[in-house]
């Protein structure tokens, strides 16, 4: 599959300026979903021109299949180099599936602090949402069965990979 | 077979050092790195545990470890318990097994477990339903495996690797079960030396078998060392023939300004608390520029926070298959 | 009755005998090895060929709990698995509740032993009241009501000049004393070998220096009071240096070594496996290589077993609080039969140091098959392999590093005054 993530990211971030002057919400702050979000977030950062630090967020300590697969092995821990408290938060994630991750996320946001907002940015939103979560801004929608997967590899080029589960 | 490890090696007991690789010290210090910011935060937990249970089995009194492995249980959101069993349970006749039974009856997840005995955390660990896992606290002699991990973090956060460096252990290596766990996570992390310094009274027999140089004056023991680790000496050693006197151990061992000018000009000093002031260390030691005794302090709750969610992680897999 | 064990291999280490022949009994007594008397003709004849026929073993050290811990074994029931196991005599020590101090408690020991119809029980009496090493027991009395020694077993007196008086009226009542050599104040504290093994597990260590400072001290207390001494379980090489150093000088000393230390070390303890908690402890290669050279050489003249069943409870602890000592009874034979396997010592000088050499010690005329002899007989078949485990371990000590394991080696019929009180599978 060839897509363009490039061409992806530049309308993101169109409407993404657009939401936020719709609702006029200034000097929002950037928050990615390792290791996929972090990539979008600064990129998108970057072409909204903003300046400051982005957040990251490790969702592994907060994960609600623990029960499952234990301790994840993971790399870097969360960093928020910011108050969030009453700022305006935009969460970014590579790919919406299930939902859980965003709830992970938000989770782990409101263990920092009480945000004002959150918006959830996606590159890539696909069917199979367990729980009521939607992204306020979608690079592309994919319809896939259960057994297609997508997964973004990066950080340069950003590049997406649709693939078959091996049964 | 160690039966701290599960079929793929993975920590499900925490009970020593010993037979542990040097890969899954080295995961525990890096899980510990990712549980150390937590507690900077606005909410210093996280729900990791939550739902579970961790019992704190206490068969000897203690407060401060006790302390540090209830705060690193609830900042991952699991519940404790902490039972004092040697006011209850055992001085009523009632064998350890029975304990043991009745607490499994109330579907726990993990023992933390502190005994005078050496080897009783093993014992709990071979007798304990195959779904709960046995963190070692402290037993009799034998082993302090989370205290030494704490001051392996300790240690590589301020030398950042463990090649090339030259460890004294200092006092009463004969009784403690810090040094044993410090001596071997030392050697298995791969330090150049590890040295232990006491008079004969207080070095236990043949420890040169662990992997030790020998030393009985502190000034040759510290010598160009890069890290000064300052064993408690406990008050009933006193009593005993194994010393004549807390005046006269530090004038023959303590930590002064003058000895540790002879060790490395960048040696770090610990000490695993709590400190007797002018018997193991001089304050100005204590106190003092090269000191991280603090730093061992809040590295304690990230290694603990670290252990019991992978031993926990572990179980749940075995459980979930 | 009149019998004959015919076909076996005969091993009487006493008259020096290890042939094929037909052993005769009659009236309770060995008649003759190889050919019967003119005219005799046995009541029964029963073919032994392929085993081992040998003096029927004798235990210088037997805990048989009763009275006091009949929770952990019964005088019956140990009896009956003595003689499963090859033992025709078994002494047994006074650490009961009430201990063996006075002569009620060896009426009751011996009134329980000849219920069982099966071992002859011989009891060792206390050297001092309670065993707490403060006064002298009644020797006298204890003497009197049937006692062949005294001993103050595991407990050390710890007060030398107790020690110095109960060996000097020892002596006077004509008493055997057994010694477990230990020096009370070195010997408080630890619960195996000091060594590198003990330093590794962190448990409490009991020094060399505690077993042989107290050889040393009994060495010259015995020589002084005249008494007549043996050395029971010799742990270390610099013991039995100076066992055999006094012996030369003429102090007439005589030792057993239990046969655990003959077959491990404290490497064994591995992780706290408390079937190794031994007393005295297990020590290093170097001290098991002397006691095995010390039974080759009969410098040791004894082994014994040192039974001490225990309750599951004993044992399922942690090591430091679990209580020492293996029940012996059912595997004594196979494992010292492996020492024989592995070229420790000759099987004839293993036969000795289990029936003749300890049945001397204590003068107990048996350990022999000469003619005349009490008919006390072990029947084994040396190759025989078989699988230990909870339920065919007659002792009630299921407490033994050889549960659930194959040995090889078993007793197939055991006389005692030429009666038949056990036969392998009836």
């Amino acid at each position: 599959m060839d897509i363009d993530v490039n061409e992806l990211l530049d309308e993101m971030s169109r409407n993404l300026a657009q939401n936020l002057s719709d609702a006029q919400c200034e000097n929002p702050l950037f928050v990615g979903v390792r290791t996929g979000g972090v990539w979008i977030a600064q990129r998108l950062h970057e072409q909204l021109g903003g300046d400051g630090p982005s957040g990251e967020l490790n969702i592994a300590f907060y994960r609600d299949d623990f029960s499952r697969i234990g301790l994840h092995p993971t790399v870097e821990p969360s960093n928020l180099p910011f108050d969030v408290n009453d700022r305006n938060l935009i969460l970014v994630d590579d790919i919406l599936y299930t939902g859980r991750t965003i709830r992970a996320a938000m989770n782990e946001i409101f263990d920092y602090g009480r945000p004002a907002s959150i918006r959830l940015v996606v590159l890539v939103e696909r069917g199979g949402r367990e729980l009521p979560i939607q992204a306020d801004v979608v690079g592309m929608r994919l319809s896939l069965k259960a057994s297609e997967h997508v997964k973004l590899h990066g950080p340069d080029p950003l590049r997406l990979e649709l693939y078959k589960a091996k049964p | 077979m160690n039966i701290q490890l599960d079929k793929h090696g993975r920590l499900k007991h925490f009970l020593s050092i010993e037979g542990l690789r040097r890969e899954l010290l080295v995961d525990i210090l890096d899980s510990a790195e990712r549980f150390a910011p937590v507690g900077e935060r606005a909410v210093k937990n996280v729900p990791l545990l939550r739902g579970k249970t961790v019992v704190n089995l206490f068969f000897e009194p203690s407060t401060r470890t006790r302390s540090t492995f209830e705060l690193a249980a609830k900042r991952l959101s699991a519940d404790i318990m902490n039972l004092n069993i040697e006011a209850s349970a055992t001085s009523k006749g009632e064998s350890l097994s029975d304990t043991l039974r009745t607490l499994e009856a109330m579907n726990c997840d993990m023992f933390v477990v502190r005994h005078q005995n050496s080897g009783a955390a093993e014992f709990i660990a071979n007798q304990v339903a195959s779904h709960i896992s046995v963190i070692n606290a402290g037993d009799g002699r034998h082993a302090h495996p989370t205290q030494a991990m704490l001051d392996m973090l300790t240690i590589r956060r301020a030398k950042q690797n463990f090649e090339g460096l030259v460890v004294a252990i200092v006092g009463d290596v004969k009784h403690s079960r810090v040094a044993r766990s410090e001596i071997q996570a030392l050697n298995t992390l791969g330090v150049a030396e590890v040295r232990v310094v006491g008079p004969k009274t207080l070095i236990p027999s043949q420890v040169e078998a662990l992997g030790t140089k020998v030393f009985h004056q502190i000034e040759r023991g510290i010598a160009g060392a890069d890290v000064v680790i300052m064993l408690r000496l406990q008050n009933e050693r006193m009593q005993s023939a194994l010393l004549p006197s807390a005046h006269e151990y530090f004038q023959a061992y303590g930590l002064t300004e003058r000895r540790l000018k002879l060790a490395a000009s960048d040696a770090i000093v610990m000490h695993p608390g709590p400190i007797n002031r002018g018997v193991e260390i001089d304050s100005a030691i204590a106190d003092g520029p090269q000191s991280v005794i603090l730093q061992q302090v809040s590295n304690g709750i990230a290694v603990r926070m670290a252990v019991m969610a992978m031993a926990i992680g572990t179980q749940a897999i075995a459980g979930a298959n | 009755m009149s019998l004959c064990l015919s076909g076996g291999r005969v091993i009487d280490p006493a008259s020096n005998t290890d042939k094929t022949a037909n052993l005769y009994i009659d009236g309770g007594r060995i008649l003759s090895i190889g050919r019967p008397p003119s005219g005799f003709s046995p009541a029964q004849t029963i073919d032994v060929s392929g085993q081992v026929v040998c003096p029927g073993f004798v235990e210088l050290s037997a805990h048989l709990r009763e009275p006091g811990y009949e929770y952990k074994a019964t005088i019956m029931n140990e009896c009956r698995a003595a003689v499963a196991g090859g033992f025709t005599s078994i002494c047994c020590t006074p650490d009961t509740q009430p201990v063996a101090d006075n002569a009620s408690v060896v009426e009751h020991i011996k009134q329980h032993a000849r219920r069982a119809r099966s071992a002859k029980v011989y009891c060792i009496g206390a050297l001092t009241r309670g065993l707490e090493g403060n006064v002298l027991a009644e020797m006298h009395a204890l003497k009197e009501s049937g006692c062949i020694a005294v001993t103050n077993g595991d407990r050390a007196v710890a007060d030398t000049s107790v020690l110095r008086q109960a060996l000097a009226y020892a002596a006077s009542c004509e008493l055997a004393v057994i010694l477990r050599p230990l020096e009370h104040w070195l010997g408080r504290e630890g619960k195996m070998h000091e060594g590198a093994v003990s330093t590794r597990l962190g448990i409490p260590g009991l020094p060399e220096a505690e077993e042989v400072i107290a050889v040393s001290r009994d060495l010259i207390l015995v020589e002084e009071t005249g008494v007549r001494a043996h050395f029971s379980r010799l742990s270390s090489s610099r013991s039995v240096a100076l066992i055999t150093r006094a012996r030369r000088a003429g102090v007439p000393v005589t030792a057993d070594v239990a046969l655990a230390n003959l077959l491990y070390t404290d490497r064994n303890v591995g992780a706290y496996d408390t079937n190794f908690h031994f007393y005295p402890p297990l020590r290093e290669a170097k001290d098991r290589t002397r006691l095995r050279a010390a039974v080759r050489k009969r410098e040791i003249e004894a082994i014994c077993g040192n039974h001490e069943p225990h309750d599951a409870d004993a044992k399922a602890t942690p090591f430091s609080l679990s209580a020492p000592g293996i029940s012996t009874f059912d595997t004594f034979l196979p494992a010292l039969l492996s020492l024989v396997n592995r070229g420790v010592c000759g099987l004839s000088t293993a036969i000795a140091a289990v029936s003749q050499a300890p049945s001397e010690i204590l003068d107990l005329g048996a350990g022999t098959l000469a003619s005349g002899a009490p008919a006390d007989v072990c029947v084994f078949d040396p190759d025989l392999q078989w699988a230990a485990s909870a339920s065919n371990l007659r002792s009630s000590g299921k407490n033994t590093p050889f549960l659930n394991q194959t040995l090889r080696g078993r007793a197939t019929m055991t006389l005692v005054g030429g009666r038949v009180v056990y036969s392998l599978g009836s």
